[in-house]
């Protein structure tokens, strides 16, 4: 793992320098001043799909998952998927978007629908979870 | 509510759910962890509120959503068995697939609401991350309820085999991204309705091939599946917390697949195409007769109750006959008496991941007393008995011996190095992949024949005298 770690912020080094380069030619090429304010531009995320911002959370949190769930005893393995399906149903904040402030009746009437399904989901959830990490104890000495 | 401030609070309870899963890293973490999720949720709940303003009715709606679904949650949650829980996470599963399509639907009939665009105007982009997450959360939804139905034994957990499956869920796979093509271009309702239908019978085929003994792959990739759907969403919505959260899923369940087909020594599209642990036929038979020992339980409560140290192997068997409680009630007497007991786990064992540690949890079995594989497989030479009860394929040792067996190269736990082993099972049949257990007849085994459960209250009974 140290090792990937180490092989990707040598990457980053490298690519970082590249930018350098890159940032220098436009300077110093003729005309160059537009491009530069436009690399600028760029860089404060104004020119920038909100997406790509949005693509860059998503695989960071790939990341982030990949190493959390490792870390994972086996034992907990269980009340692990209990959590993340009680998680997973934050796509409440759909449901309640749709029944909230949707002007089309049938827009409604599906959002109540999954309103109710993902409510079951996190209280079920959440306290099932409760439960089962309420059981594993340490040997009394 | 301001819309930044908004996005900086979903973001707050994404990293919460991050702190979540942290937590259980360690049992007495664990608790602390569920917390944290638990206001990760209460924070983009709220948040939601306060950005959409709901009216009145809405208002009232919302909390009537919360209160049916809420109440029919928590009853579940308290009452429901232990042993159950495989069947419980593949339902909890489905309703987060069908949530997701009911969520994109809702989408597709106003998109006002959710900022995408108008009726018949609806951004391209928004709707292929929907489409993905119409179609992701379809195939979770009859997948899971498959499961459910599987795990549940009300669907026998025989992979059932349709003619030419591999053929239709291509062309099902195929259509689903035409379909989605055809989404973008027209925006017809009737084309959405399709991608869920279409998805839905892949959802079906793709499980129904997949036996029992499978399950602990199939629930985590449902598990994993219902992320992905989630974040798909996520980027339909712009929100943070969907996106983090279905990112975290996602991996989760990959991850889990991973670890359940290597304790398996199976590749993943192996456990896809199914087909495994049908028929019990491929017994090898090599006409050779071979003697089994038979034991009594007072047999067994001698050789332990004179042990030094006792390992014992659970598996589905003991979740099916619900012997975790009578089994513990062996293990008190014999640490009563001096004998070192401690617990081996096949990271396989039982319906899903981790399955056997909860039921032992449940039984008041300390977890500093149970071990995973790679931790106590050394320890079988050091044992003198070796209590297996409701396990099998998990103890063959052809698995590690035998070139020529299906299983080999799968791990397993070294019973037959302890120096006796009792086996404890309700007949001489094979195990769930069909495969003869070489371990019934060596000499330092003997077998127990009955259910886990009665077997064991007679050992403790036997303990007594």
């Amino acid at each position: 793992m140290d090792q990937t770690l180490q092989k990707a912020l040598d990457q980053l080094d490298q690519a970082t320098a590249a930018v350098r380069l890159a940032v220098q030619d436009l300077a110093t090429a003729p005309g160059g001043t537009d491009a530069a304010a436009d690399a600028a531009h760029a860089l404060s995320g104004g020119a920038i799909d909100p997406f790509v911002f949005r693509f860059a959370i998503f695989v960071l949190a790939i990341f982030v998952g990949y190493y959390v769930v490792w870390s994972v005893t086996p034992a907990l393995h269980t009340p692990l998927m209990a959590v993340t399906n009680a998680i997973s149903s934050v796509i409440v904040v759909g449901a309640l978007l749709a029944v909230g402030i949707s002007a089309s009746g049938i827009a409604t009437g599906f959002g109540f629908v999954a309103l109710m399904l993902v409510s079951v989901n996190i209280f079920g959830g959440f306290l099932v979870t409760q439960r089962m990490l309420a059981m594993y104890k340490k040997k009394d000495k | 509510m301001n819309a930044n401030f908004a996005s900086f609070l979903y973001l707050v309870s994404g990293i919460l759910f991050i702190l979540a899963l942290r937590g259980l890293s360690h049992p007495t973490t664990s608790r602390q962890g569920n917390m944290y999720g638990m206001i990760g949720m209460g924070i983009a709940i709220a948040t939601t509120l306060a950005l959409a303003t709901p009216s009145a009715g809405g208002f009232g709606l919302i909390v009537l959503g919360l209160l049916i679904g809420g109440s029919v949650g928590a009853v579940t949650a308290r009452r429901i068995a232990m042993t159950s829980m495989p069947q419980l996470v593949a339902a909890f599963h489905s309703l987060v697939g069908l949530a997701a399509v009911m969520v994109a639907a809702a989408a597709v009939y106003a998109p006002e609401s959710f900022d995408i665009g108008t009726v018949a105007d609806i951004h391209a982009q928004a709707l292929i991350e929907m489409s993905l997450g119409v179609a992701i959360g379809a195939i979770t939804f009859t997948g899971s309820v498959i499961a459910f139905l599987k795990l549940d034994g009300r669907m026998s957990g025989k992979p059932i085999m349709i003619g030419g499956r591999h053929f239709i869920n291509a062309a099902l796979g195929i259509g689903l991204i035409v379909l989605i093509v055809l989404l973008v271009t027209t925006e017809s309702k009737l084309v959405f309705w399709l991608i869920v239908a279409a998805s839905l019978v892949l959802g079906v085929l793709l499980i129904i091939p997949i036996g029992g003994a499978d399950m602990p792959v199939v629930v985590s990739m449902l598990n994993s599946y219902s992320g992905w759907a989630a974040a798909a969403l996520g980027f339909t919505l712009g929100n943070l917390a969907l996106i983090i959260t279905g990112a975290l899923v996602g991996s989760s369940g990959a991850i889990l697949s991973y670890i359940m087909c290597k304790g398996m020594n199976r590749s993943f599209i192996s456990v896809i195409l199914g087909g495994f642990g049908g028929e019990t036929s491929a017994t090898a038979d090599d006409g050779i007769e071979r003697t089994v020992k038979q034991g009594s339980a007072d047999d067994a409560a001698y050789l332990m109750m004179n042990a030094q140290k006792v390992i014992i192997v659970p598996g589905y068997g003991m979740a099916v006959a619900q012997a975790q409680h009578a089994l513990r009630e062996m293990a008190d007497k014999l640490k009563a008496n001096g004998v070192d007991v401690k617990y081996a786990i096949h990271p396989v064992a039982g319906r899903m991941p981790g399955h056997m540690n909860v039921l032992l949890a449940e039984a008041n079995v300390p977890y500093d007393e149970v071990f995973e594989l790679e931790d106590i497989n050394s320890e079988f030479a050091q044992a003198d008995v070796a209590y297996v009860i409701g396990a099998n394929d998990v103890t063959n040792p052809s698995a590690r011996d035998d070139k020529s067996s299906p299983i080999y190269g799968m791990p397993i736990l070294d019973v037959d190095k302890a120096r006796t082993c009792l086996f404890v099972k309700r007949s001489l049949g094979s195990g769930y992949a069909g495969i003869d257990n070489t371990l019934f007849y060596k000499d330092g085994t003997m077998m127990l024949l009955g259910d886990a459960k009665k077997m064991t209250e007679e050992i403790v009974k036997a303990m007594d005298h």
